[in-house]
């Protein structure tokens, strides 16, 4: 078997790997709800197993999460449970997949959503960055295969990029357990409110769109005064995305 | 919330849709590009000398190519049988001598030193007992080979190559590329197979998908496959060539398999199922070398036990069930003879007997127990002395001990490619039905799926059997 190696980040202090329980199936009375979205064959899969210590069946093919995943962990004291979205490359369009993880990070509230992504794909994975940053502010960027990222020579500023995205980076290779202590604390802190995020909004956006944004999200905000996604809902809105519309008639936004 | 405020949003909205104009979605699209190309230009830095790239794609290039794709599909599929047949052999004799020839007899030692009454000694150490330990002794080691090695070439990123080689013959065939995954996935259970079509968002392609999935080998079958063309295939050639020819018989079935599902999704893409193709987007995604001793650990323990675990829950009973129908008497005829012998002649037709049909009936709940049914059925018939009573399967310690029953049994060549035909060609087992039910919640597609395949197994065998007596 596996001989497992004790990283730095396993033994450093600053992560209390004594205060870790892996749960499993196990999910009842969690403190919080932490959602994992990406782009197929991302790894996600992998990352719920490392965090779980559940053995979901991974594959190198993409879309093999079909369903919806959940499983627990315990860190000091609390408990998290964790859903495995199935991957998406947008969330604009309407297949079922798509609508299963937009729905769920919009109306499901996830305290922490985790976006992981190809370290080595990345210009093609932050499309769905970008759009679940309009949705959620309470995002990490778990930045996965970095392994294979090192072998194809690419380097990635992590501190860079998290302030341009304005949501915590963390670089790990989940296959091989690196960097799932780090995503741990991480997850912990945010869901625990000792990180504030100023996720990055598109821009790039045509004056006209981005004034009638602008004026649609007002108005909701005066509404719904204490929505995170008034301009994804404008957005939506502006698409006549009928779901939208009639989640915003039956109040599912409050 | 104020349904007069939220009707303003949803009028506004309307009033700026118009003024905004339609290419609203593609700007935002390229809004988002253009940002993701921004953050990118600042934080990511490629080293130009970005050799695996190169090898990724050189690799891709064979693979995947017109005139070298299917030889290495069907050389890899043929390795991975070869390493199966090859490698079950030893550990197999081994726990059959365990389970059957040592603990068996102590069992039944035990049973005598309790005196327990003759029907439950019977009942459950002839019945459920050696149903099981049956199936853990022909089942285990084959399962513990052949799914590490699948799943080896799954975590590698093979099966989309796979994919990708199979797309267009889909496509020919009305269905969806994506389906040679699904396929895939049904090579080791079909239960996963159908589950699996989730990724087919046309729900005209995902049923096909789900109805023809039945046309994969699934992993219940393949030891049968195995055995059979082991015991009868590989006889009929010089012993040097035996596993060559046993290999290419199990390796044709699969294919032919294939084909089947080719030709049916086309005849149902082409009749009730009508419709476009859709296309999709198949990423290849990069060759990862598998993690070995993690992938071998959790095959093992998450789907060999597993499907293990299935064979026996269903196993047991239907153990004890062949042990009752063969001791419970109407007149002067157990049950199950009975049976058997009014099944016969259908089953002569069919170029297989009534003791196949009957197993293919008890093993319903699962396809592992065919085999073990069918034996102790024909020794029932036959009246071998090999087991210690009616409906006791017998101490099984060769292939070849398998071999002798079989041919006592009237077995000929004809029999044993009908029953690798009707192994590949009859009704799902009852867990992958239910599955489809839930799937699609239909009750027509699940009785047209359960159906179909077991009506295109009996013109199928009544064909070749036909064929076979005309010119022999």
């Amino acid at each position: 078997m596996e001989t497992k190696v004790k990283s730095a980040c396993e033994t450093c202090a600053h992560f209390n790997a004594e205060g870790l329980k892996k749960l499993g199936i196990k999910t009842d009375n969690f403190d919080f709800v932490v959602a994992l979205a990406g782009n197929p064959n991302t790894g996600k899969s992998t990352v719920f197993n490392a965090l779980t210590g559940l053995r979901q069946h991974t594959g190198n093919w993409p879309g093999k999460t079909v369903t919806r995943a959940e499983g627990g962990f315990e860190y000091n004291t609390q408990k998290f449970k964790l859903v495995d979205l199935p991957g998406t490359y947008s969330l604009l369009s309407t297949s079922d997949d798509e609508e299963a993880a937009r729905d769920f990070i919009l109306f499901g509230k996830p305290n922490v959503t985790v976006i992981v992504v190809d370290a080595n794909r990345l210009e093609r994975n932050l499309n769905l960055v970008l759009q679940i940053l309009e949705i959620t502010d309470k995002a990490i960027l778990c930045l996965n295969l970095m392994d294979e990222a090192k072998r194809n020579n690419i380097h990635i500023d992590q501190r860079t990029l998290s302030r341009d995205l304005g949501i915590p980076v963390v670089a790990t290779s989940a296959r091989f357990n690196e960097g799932i202590p780090d995503l741990i604390q991480t997850i912990s802190d945010m869901a625990n409110g000792n990180i504030i995020c100023k996720p990055h909004r598109i821009k790039n956006v045509p004056e006209n769109i981005e004034a009638a944004v602008k004026k649609l999200s007002k108005e909701i905000e005066k509404e719904f005064p204490n929505i995170p996604n008034s301009r994804w809902i404008a957005f939506r809105l502006l698409e006549g995305d009928t779901q939208i519309i009639n989640a915003l008639k039956q109040g599912e936004f409050v | 919330m104020n349904q007069k405020n939220i009707n303003h949003i949803i009028e506004l909205s309307n009033e700026l849709r118009w003024q905004i104009g339609d290419d609203f979605h593609d700007n935002l699209t390229e809004s988002i590009y253009a940002d993701a190309a921004d953050i990118v230009k600042d934080t990511v830095q490629v080293d130009n000398s970005k050799k695996r790239f190169r090898l990724d794609s050189k690799i891709d290039k064979i693979v995947t190519s017109k005139i070298f794709g299917f030889p290495i599909m069907f050389l890899i599929l043929a390795i991975v049988l070869w390493l199966t047949i090859i490698g079950a052999n030893y550990p197999s004799s081994l726990l059959a001598n365990l389970l059957l020839d040592t603990i068996h007899p102590a069992l039944k030692e035990g049973a005598q030193v309790l005196s327990m009454p003759w029907w439950l000694d019977g009942f459950l150490i002839d019945g459920v007992y050696l149903a099981v330990a049956w199936v853990i002794a022909v089942m285990l080691p084959p399962m513990a080979i052949f799914f590490p090695l699948f799943t080896l070439l799954e975590d590698f990123g093979y099966l989309p190559r796979v994919a990708f080689n199979l797309d267009s013959l889909f496509k020919k065939a009305g269905a969806h590329g994506k389906q040679a995954l699904t396929m895939s996935m049904g090579f080791g259970c079909n239960a996963a197979g159908v589950v699996a079509t989730r990724i087919i968002d046309s729900p005209r392609e995902r049923l096909i998908a789900i109805i023809t999935n039945n046309f994969s080998l699934c992993n219940g079958r393949w030891p049968t496959q195995i055995l059979i063309a082991t015991i009868f295939i590989g006889a009929v050639v010089p012993s040097s060539f035996s596993s060559l020819a046993s290999l290419m018989a199990v390796i044709g079935i699969a294919i032919l398999g294939m084909a089947f599902m080719f030709t049916v999704s086309w005849a149902l893409s082409k009749t009730i199922l009508k419709g476009e193709v859709s296309t999709f987007n198949l990423e290849l995604p990069p060759y990862r070398p598998p993690r070995f001793w993690k992938t071998i650990y959790t095959s093992l323990i998450d789907r060999t036990l597993i499907v293990l675990w299935r064979a026996i829950v269903f196993a047991a009973p239907a153990g004890a069930v062949i042990w009752l129908i063969s001791n419970m008497y109407i007149g002067n005829e157990s049950i199950a003879s009975w049976t058997i012998n009014s099944l016969d002649g259908f089953g002569f037709l069919l170029g297989l007997n009534g003791v196949i049909l009957l197993a293919y009936i008890v093993a319903i709940p699962a396809n592992e127990i065919v085999i073990p049914t069918i034996l102790m059925l024909t020794v029932l018939v036959t009246g071998i002395a090999g087991g210690s009573g009616a409906g006791v399967m017998f101490e099984l310690d060769s292939v070849s001990a398998t071999g002798d029953i079989l041919r006592a049994g009237g077995w000929t060549l004809l029999t044993a490619i009908n029953l690798m035909l009707f192994s590949l060609l009859h009704n799902p087992c009852s867990t992958t039905i239910y599955t489809i039910y839930k799937e699609t919640k239909s009750v027509k597609w699940t009785v047209f799926a359960s159906i179909m395949p077991v009506v295109l197994g009996f013109i199928v065998t009544f064909l070749v059997a036909q064929f076979w007596r005309l010119l022999s």
